[in-house]
């Protein structure tokens, strides 16, 4: 088949009629994902960093599409550890492939990739730097819980200093309207270039240490993530903040209705069990979610419509 | 003033390096190699300037630049000025400034970035042209000015 090649390196290039279309693709995955679609399409998923659930659903969304999945989990089982250019890894399986999966620890490794292949590349995760298909799913789920993406107040809770999932929501968000406020321990705040980013794109946001009432009862959404005792420079702070970060079910009691509680997963401690029987808990849904967004991300890079 | 034009008279084939930063001077002289270089030379620092305060300037006798030594001045010295000579005229005078665009000059300071790690070029977009900031555009590391090394 010969095919338009269109790789998904990082939610910066897409445009907000791409990332709306995605968004509809998607749905129509959520109605019906088995379509057997990409019948004589061979996947590739090369995971030089192991990521278990972000492979396994990449490999549901290729396999309910009727695709064949080759591929590795881990770089201690390919020849990158013998000293073989990522260059030629690619090379190699884009002999196979007709498109590559891939995530890695090094950051810039997809861009690279891209770059170097003749078939396309999806970015399954690049170090520290870029994760597409997480924000991708993080935007479906806000906007089938909520029905849009404007005008809604999103808190970002824990981690805002390292977590990559939430500066790539701001990054797909600067297409929208909505309201952000950062809730983060002193030591984890919003980086300086992310607010710069926030002004620059006109993203109204405020932000406080403190995790209140108040904060959750003017939430639509609420997206919490981890806060790691080694991200700590100062053990001591770690341990003043580290319960003032958990959401617990008694402080949903005055919730809005429509709020919904999301999580890019795995957690520890963050969200208490009890809060997974609110029907405000979505954590499990959005990495749901996930397959419908890959299976259209995989169509996307293949030029495939439906 | 008078002082530099009878810097720049004075050379009958060669280029002049204008307008370079008084504390960039030696800069200038290691990334184009001068000290190695067997034609005349000529090195002035600190030398007063009605625009910089200090500056400093090198004239090189028989000696023209490529356009990759060029780009990588316009890096580490944005802003000065090339002159080209040619039997005692100026054939060229080029105001050098930063580029949108770098490449392969600069090395990436993350050292989880994947240029550090494959045999590949480096590319930079330059985002802030008055304080030199850069960015990779492979990792999206932003560099500042002060902290950007050559490859
Ligand atoms: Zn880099």
């Amino acid at each position: 088949m010969s095919v338009r090649k269109e790789s998904l390196i990082s939610l910066e290039e897409l445009t907000k009629d791409k990332i709306l279309y995605l968004l509809e693709q998607a749905e129509k995955f959520e109605a019906e994902p088995n379509r057997r679609i990409l019948e004589g399409v061979v996947v590739a998923t090369l995971f030089f960093e192991p990521s278990t659930r972000t492979r396994l659903s990449f490999e549901t969304a290729a396999n309910r599409l009727g695709a064949r999945v080759i591929g590795f989990s881990d770089a201690a089982t390919t020849s990158s550890t013998k000293g073989e250019s990522l260059k030629d890894t690619i090379m190699m399986v884009s002999n196979y492939a007709d498109v590559i999966i891939m995530r890695h620890y090094l950051e810039g490794a997809a861009r690279y990739a891209s770059e170097v292949s003749p078939v396309p590349i999806i970015n399954a995760g690049d170090g520290a730097n870029q994760h597409p298909s997480q924000t991708m799913l993080d935007l479906y789920s806000i906007r089938k819980t909520q029905g849009r993406l404007d005008d809604l107040d999103i808190t970002l809770v824990g981690d805002l200093k390292y977590g990559r999932t939430v500066h790539s929501m701001l990054t797909a968000m600067r297409h929208f309207s909505s309201r952000f406020r950062f809730i983060a321990p002193a030591e984890l705040e919003m980086p300086q270039e992310y607010k710069e980013y926030c002004c620059a794109n006109h993203i109204a946001y405020t932000e406080s240490s403190e995790f209140s009432y108040d904060v959750i009862n003017g939430s639509d959404i609420i997206y919490m993530t981890r806060v790691q005792k080694e991200r700590f420079t100062n053990l001591m702070e770690y341990e003043s903040v580290k319960d003032s970060f958990i959401l617990r079910n008694q402080m949903l009691k005055n919730a809005r209705p429509n709020l919904r509680i999301l999580h890019p997963l795995p957690r520890v401690n963050e969200i208490d069990q009890d809060v997974d029987s609110n029907p405000a808990a979505y954590y499990f849904q959005q990495a749901k979610n996930g397959l419908y967004v890959r299976e259209a991300l995989i169509c996307h890079s293949l030029g495939i419509d439906i | 003033m008078e002082k530099t034009k009878l810097m720049v008279a004075a050379l009958e084939n060669g280029t002049v390096i204008d307008h370079i930063p008084a504390d960039k001077v030696f800069d200038v002289v290691n990334l184009l190699n001068i000290q190695n270089m067997s034609t005349p030379v000529t090195i002035g620092a600190n030398l007063s300037s009605r625009k910089m305060g200090r500056k400093g300037i090198i004239k090189i006798a028989d000696r023209y630049f490529t356009d990759e030594e060029v780009n990588k001045l316009s890096v580490i010295v944005p802003n000065i000025v090339l002159t080209t000579i040619h039997d005692y005229d100026v054939t060229e005078k080029r105001h050098i400034t930063m580029p949108d665009e770098i490449h392969n000059i600069v090395r990436c300071p993350n050292p989880k970035c994947i240029t550090n790690h494959e045999p590949m070029h480096t590319t930079f977009d330059v985002i802030d042209k008055d304080n030199g900031t850069l960015r990779c555009r492979y990792c999206n590391k932003e560099i500042r000015k002060e902290d950007i090394r050559l490859l």
